[in-house]
Order: C-alpha cells, then sequence, then structure tokens
C-alpha cells in the first residue's frame, strides 16, 4: 500500500516519539524523587504527617534567638504567626543574621522542631522572603 | 546633574537613531544598487557614539558620586573605592541594561562593517532585524529602568552598593558574560535575514562561524568568573550549586556549543539548514529570557537580587514579539533543505555531530525543567519547591558516559563516509588502561561503585585519545585542544566531586578542635577600621597528622554603608588541592562559624576551562 521509503519514516517518526515520551517519563519520575518542598512555619503546623523526606523553612531568624555551641547553632523561624526551632551544626552563610530572611534545609523531628543539614540566606539585605513579607503586611 | 541630562539626552538621541536607520533601511531594500548607502552606516556609527555616551555620563556620575541620578543615590556610596564605583555603574539593573544596550549597538555596527562580501538585502534585513531588538531595549530602558531619573532635593549620601558585589571578578563578570549572550543577538538576527533571503548556505555559514564561536568564547569566560567569584566570595566552598540563576547561564550554553558544531556541518556539507536556524533562534531566547528570569524574582533562587515585576512583564512581552515573529519568519520562508551533494552515510562526521547535538539538547531539556519546574508548580499548585543537585546529578552522569565515549571516537571519523574504522588493537590497550585506572581511584577513593569506575573508564578513554591525537599529522589543533580541555575538566569535576572533605564547627578565641589526625586551633584575633568597612582578621593554624603548621587569616569584614557582614576566605591553593577557611560571625559571644574544607583539583578546573576557551580563540583566528 505504501512505498518503502513511507514506512521507514514512519518506523523513524515513532521511534523517535517514543524515544522522547521515554526521556520525559525518565526525567519527571526524578523529579518527583528529587523536589524539595518550600513551606512556611505556619504550613508545617498544618502538616498532617511528618514523613523524614527533605523540606526547605523559609521565613525570618527570630530577633534573639540564635544560640551558639561549640558544635551547633540553634534559632527559631518565624512567619510571626508561627515558629519552628532549628537545630544546625555547620557553617552558615554570610548574610544568616537575626531578623533577616533565611531558609533551612532538612529533616523535621516534628511539628516545631527541624534538624537542619543547609542553611540559605539570599544575597541581598533587603530581602525578605514573600509570606513574611505578607505576615507583615497584615499585621 | 549635567552627565545624568547629557546621558539621558543621548540615550533619546539612540532611540530616534534606531527609528532613522529603519528609514533608511526600508528605502535601501527598494533601491537597486547594489551597495549599501554610506548614511546607513554612519546613522549605526551615531547610534553607536551616542549609547556610547551616554554609558560614558553614568560611569562619571557614579565616580563624581552624583546623587542627584536615582541609579547612584541606589548603588553607590562616596566612600567606596574608585575601582568600584566604575564597576558599580553596571553592577545593577539600570547600569547592566544599559551595558547589554551598548554591546548590541556595538556588535551591529561591526557587523555592518565586517560583512561587506555578503549579498545587500541580507546584510540590511540583518540589521533591521538587530535594530528591532535595540529599539525594544531602548524603549524598556526609557519606559520601566531609566538610569538617569533625578531626584530632587539631591540626597547628600548614597545608599551604597552591596558589598558582596565589591570584587574584583564581579565587576568583569556582566560585562563578559553579556558579550557572549549579545553575540548570540546577531547569529538571531543574522540567521533570520538570511532565511528569508534564501541566503542560508557555505559562504553564510563560514561568516556567521565567527559570530558564534566569540559568543561561545565570552559565554564561557563569563561563566567562569561568575563560578570563580561564586566559589571564593559567597564562602560555599563551591563552583557549581545547580542554581537557577547559574543555571540560566548553561542553557544557552549548551544550544551555543551545539550550533558551534552543527555550523560546520552547514559549512562543509551545506546540511542541516532547519536545525541550525532552530539552534541560533533558540540560543538568543535563552539568553533573554534568561534576563527576563533573573530580574523578573519570578526565580526562586538564592542568588536573587531586588527586582521589580513590572520589568519582568515587558522583557516577556518583548520575548513574545521576537518569539513570534521568528517562528511566524521560519514558517513563511522555505529552507531548500534538498541536499546538492551526495548524501550522506551512517558512519559520518556529520552523524557524530548529530549525536552531539542530541547529547546537548538532552543536557539542555534537564536543565531547563529542572529550572522551570517550580516555577510551573507554583503558579498550578501553590506548592513551592526547589530541585538540588541529586536530580542533575542522576539525569546527567548517565549520559555523560556515553557522550565520553562517543566523543573518543566521533571525531576520528571523515564527513560524507567513513568505512568502519578497522580495529586497532592499541584501542584495547587504551580501554585497558583506562579500566585499570578507574578502578584504581575508586578503591583509594572508597567510592565502590560501578558506576563510577564506568564513568572515571570513559573519562579515560577520552583522556588518552585526545593526547593521543597530539601527535597526529594534519590534526585540527584547536579543535583537539578544545576536547583534550574538555576531558580534563570533566576528570577534575569527578575528582573534586569524591575527594571533597569538609568540617565546621564554632570556635572561640584560643579553642583548639581535633579532625581525624589533625587539628585546627584558633590563634589571632584582631580588628583593622578601613575606609568603608571595618575588618576583624582571624588567625587559624592547621596542624597536620607530621606536625607540619599551616596559617590561615580568614577575614569577616563589616561594612558600614549598607551595614552588612561578609567573609573573605583564606584559600591556599596549590597544583592538587585547595585548602579553604572561612569564618563568619554570628553574634557577639566570642564564637565564630568555621568551615574548614579540602578542595581537590579547583586550579585544575579553572585551568581547563580557560583553556576550553583558548581552543575556541585558535579556531577563530584559523584559516578555513
Amino acid at each position: 500500500m505504501y512505498g518503502k521509503k513511507v514506512k521507514l519514516r514512519i518506523i523513524f517518526l515513532s521511534l523517535i516519539f517514543l524515544i522522547s515520551l521515554l526521556t520525559i517519563f525518565f526525567i519527571l519520575k526524578s523529579l518527583e524523587e528529587n523536589v524539595v518542598y518550600f513551606k512556611s512555619p505556619t504550613d508545617i503546623k498544618e502538616i498532617i504527617e511528618i514523613s523524614d523526606k527533605k523540606i526547605r523553612v523559609g521565613g525570618m531568624v527570630k530577633k534573639g534567638s540564635v544560640v551558639l555551641s561549640s558544635d551547633k547553632i540553634n534559632f527559631i523561624i518565624t512567619d510571626f504567626k508561627n515558629e519552628v526551632n532549628v537545630v544546625y551544626s555547620g557553617a552558615v552563610p554570610n548574610l544568616f543574621a537575626e531578623e533577616k530572611g533565611v531558609v533551612a534545609e532538612g529533616i523535621l523531628r516534628d511539628r516545631n522542631f527541624l534538624n537542619a543539614k543547609k542553611i540559605l540566606a539570599k544575597h541581598d539585605e533587603n530581602y525578605m522572603p514573600p509570606e513574611v513579607k505578607k505576615a507583615l503586611e497584615e499585621k | 546633574m549635567f552627565y545624568t541630562q547629557l546621558g539621558n539626552y543621548s540615550l533619546v538621541f539612540g532611540f530616534i537613531f534606531s527609528l532613522i536607520i529603519f528609514f533608511f533601511c526600508f528605502k535601501g531594500i527598494n533601491n537597486k544598487s547594489k551597495k549599501i548607502e554610506t548614511n546607513i552606516f554612519s546613522f549605526l556609527f551615531l547610534q553607536f557614539l551616542s549609547i556610547s555616551l551616554s554609558f560614558i555620563c553614568l560611569i562619571i556620575s557614579f565616580v563624581l558620586s552624583d546623587f542627584s541620578n536615582e541609579t547612584v543615590y541606589n548603588n553607590s556610596h562616596t566612600t567606596k573605592p574608585l575601582f568600584y564605583k566604575i564597576s558599580g555603574s553596571w553592577g545593577n539593573h539600570e547600569g547592566s541594561l544599559l551595558l547589554w544596550l551598548l554591546v548590541l549597538v556595538f556588535f551591529v555596527f561591526i557587523f555592518s562593517l565586517t560583512s561587506k562580501k555578503h549579498p545587500k538585502e541580507y546584510r540590511i534585513l540583518t540589521i533591521v532585524f538587530q535594530e528591532v531588538i535595540i529599539f525594544g531595549f531602548i524603549s524598556f530602558l526609557l519606559i520601566t529602568s531609566n538610569p538617569f531619573n533625578i531626584i530632587f532635593p539631591t540626597p547628600v549620601e548614597g545608599l551604597g552598593l552591596n558589598p558582596i558585589l565589591q570584587d574584583p571578578a564581579l565587576a568583569i563578570h556582566p560585562p563578559i558574560l553579556y558579550l557572549g549572550y549579545v553575540g548570540s543577538s546577531i547569529i538571531f538576527s543574522s540567521s533570520l535575514a538570511a532565511l528569508t533571503q534564501n541566503y542560508i548556505n557555505k559562504s553564510w555559514a563560514s561568516h556567521i562561524k565567527k559570530w558564534i564561536i566569540s559568543s561561545w568564547i565570552f559565554l564561557t569566560l563569563g561563566i567562569l568568573v561568575g563560578s570563580i567569584w561564586a566559589y571564593y566570595e559567597l564562602g560555599w566552598g563551591g563552583f557549581w550549586f545547580w542554581d537557577a540563576v547559574e543555571n540560566i547561564s548553561l542553557m544557552p550554553w549548551f544550544c551555543l556549543t551545539a550550533l558551534l558544531h552543527t555550523i560546520l556541518v552547514l559549512e562543509k556539507r551545506n546540511l542541516l539548514k532547519k536545525w541550525t536556524l532552530i539552534l541560533s533562534i533558540t540560543t538568543f531566547t535563552l539568553s533573554v529570557s534568561g534576563t527576563f528570569l533573573v530580574r523578573s524574582g519570578i526565580l526562586n533562587s538564592v542568588h536573587t537580587f531586588a527586582n521589580d515585576p513590572s520589568r519582568g512583564i515587558f522583557i516577556l512581552i518583548f520575548l513574545f514579539i521576537l518569539i513570534i515573529l521568528s517562528i511566524v519568519i521560519f514558517f513563511f520562508f522555505q529552507v531548500n533543505d534538498r541536499p546538492t551533494i551526495k548524501k550522506s552515510f551512517l558512519f559520518s562526521k556529520e552523524t557524530a555531530i548529530m549525536i552531539n547535538n542530541l547529547f546537548m539538547m538532552y543536557f539542555l531539556s534537564v536543565v531547563l525543567i529542572g529550572t522551570i519546574y517550580p516555577i510551573i508548580l507554583e503558579v498550578l499548585s501553590d506548592n513551592r519547591v526547589s530541585i538540588g543537585p541529586p536530580f542533575y546529578n542522576k539525569l546527567l552522569y548517565p549520559f555523560l558516559i556515553l557522550f565520553l565515549i562517543i566523543m573518543a571516537f566521533g571525531t576520528k571519523l571523515n564527513w560524507i563516509n567513513s568505512t568502519l574504522p578497522k580495529v586497532r588493537y592499541i584501542n584495547f590497550f587504551y580501554l585497558f588502561i583506562s579500566i585499570l585506572i578507574s578502578i584504581y581511584i575508586v578503591e583509594i577513593t572508597e567510592t565502590k561503585y560501578l558506576f563510577s569506575t564506568v564513568l572515571f573508564g570513559a573519562n579515560f578513554i577520552l583522556i588518552i585519545k585526545t593526547t593521543e591525537d597530539f601527535f597526529v599529522k594534519n590534526n585540527n589543533f584547536s579543535q583537539n585542544l578544545a576536547h583534550f580541555a574538555f576531558s580534563i575538566f570533566i576528570l577534575s569535576i569527578l575528582l573534586n566531586g569524591v575527594l571533597s572533605k569538609e568540617f565546621s564547627a564554632n570556635m572561640k578565641y584560643g579553642d583548639e578542635i581535633k579532625i581525624n589526625e589533625s587539628s585546627i586551633k584558633f590563634v589571632n584575633l584582631e580588628t583593622i577600621n578601613k575606609k568603608n568597612y571595618k575588618s576583624i582578621i582571624t588567625g587559624f593554624q592547621i596542624i597536620d597528622k607530621n606536625g607540619k603548621i599551616e596559617n590561615f587569616n580568614p577575614e569577616v569584614r563589616i561594612y558600614n554603608q549598607p551595614e552588612i557582614l561578609t567573609s573573605e576566605a583564606d584559600i591556599k591553593s596549590d597544583i592538587f588541592s585547595d585548602k579553604f577557611l572561612v569564618v563568619n560571625l554570628l553574634k557577639d559571644d566570642g564564637y565564630f562559624n568555621v568551615r574548614y574544607q579540602i578542595k581537590p583539583f579547583m586550579l585544575w578546573i579553572w585551568t581547563s576551562i580557560v583553556l576550553l576557551s583558548i581552543g575556541g580563540m585558535l579556531s577563530f583566528f584559523r584559516r578555513v
């Protein structure tokens, strides 16, 4: 019915289609596994189940909450509605300071306590996490 | 005040010149003569002059600390050193866009001068497309982000430049990167013009190849400088974090690298015309959308600086216009893609380059998806997510193995038809050696995975093959050098990945802590007042297991305007490894947050990238 050339082309096209479908599937699957969710302290209070997946918590470092000891740093992340305690051992970025925006990445121990593995701070001294800004405006 | 006014007016003149050039271009295209009218050149030159004048005015305003200018007020301070006053003029949003514009008009002027051998209509159209982009950018500057806004009454003192940006590497990073980005705009305009004139052929390819190579070099170096800056200034002790802003500069790079190889096929074989076009359009789109994403604040990145959404929307609209324009042109003008010469066979250089392109597109799509997925998810489901290095490692490394092996053997193939090369027994010997070395590396680093053995093995095959090529006669030296540099680059990042060590603690003055067999001692602490910051210099001693003492003096700077803390890491580099010590001051309780890292092969990473671009430069000056 169809010539040899047409058949070849159809096979070729469907092969490309299949390969790209597989690639997209492969990429999306590893996306699912490697995504880190970003939550505010208020979001965390609403979590039903605490998993051992890594999450990021963003907000402001509460004034006067930073306590240092030789092997760890304790501080509180607040969005002015709720708070989360964070314990972290390791190096902190330059702009980490009280009353500045911060993002802590780690594993939740319970709804009030985060075991942080990484601390991120924005490079801009005027930066404020959006949810904190919102909370401040509502106050 | 005077310079601000002057700068503003010459910007407006640049805008008017743009309109005049449009007029003469349309007149010139209907004209029967074979040459371009000289007044197009004159106005291109005038436009370049006026934009340069306006940029110089901005620099002078910064040098004179003229705070009646809003941009200067927001980003400068009288106590800032002269060098950073100058570099501060493009360290902010408005100034950096003016720099973009300056490079744009400079490049179109250069283009008009260097393309004399080519048909008139093609040249005029390229200038028209380029002027459309310039027109868009000038209006963008004038409407949403004019660098010459005046504040009245004039403030006495400025707000100061973010101290993290007060750094030599960051002073040259934007200009170099922009040369790369903007170079892609010429490629974009020229390929659209060539398409409408049905001029996509070998002579076009060899002419646009120069532009592709030069933007590729600048983009490569620009990314390198940014990466070096992040390494020592941010104190994270790494060179790449898969952060959104970094990814955005990497995406056009993949595209441009693919284009760099494809254009060779077009030049030699007059094939892959449509694909070349698609790549040129994509490269430029990625560059502009990169600017959009960085400036709009849409990206949830740790690098983001202050920004304003209305600017983003403008760039977005502009981007849409450009994309729609190029798609319309792409579909309405037919490419004559019938090969006039013999068909290519399966084993040929063409196929190898196609495979290279496929890999580049795969890498590009992984990075693209990883970068925009969080944005899409946030819009759709209100969930905020981030995607970290594991995602990229998992998706890129397996394909890297194949990529390296094909790269090792692909360059050996001939154009058109290469019979299956005879199996040379020495290749088996190479394979054997590669596997042996990689098993050895995997053993000593205790990363006992089959996967890393294969990865290292593939990399060593490439290294051996490219080294071997240096001794082959009639060899393309520039290509060989670039490929060799790439293989060394991959080796260094792999070794860096498996051999890096890190240690951190909070220490008070006088403390001593044991790490494995060595120990770290806090021995000194002094404070010095400098012109625009206070410096706390600390002294640390690392005593290794043989009793060898090494001194480190990392520094914490407390800038006064704006009041901000930065850490200056102390890095001891030697050929094989960097020792990196950085301290940070959290509060005034005597504790310093200390991080000590051993980062092997950092110097190799930087050097291999420099070699890679030297390979590019050599091929730029090579006569074909």
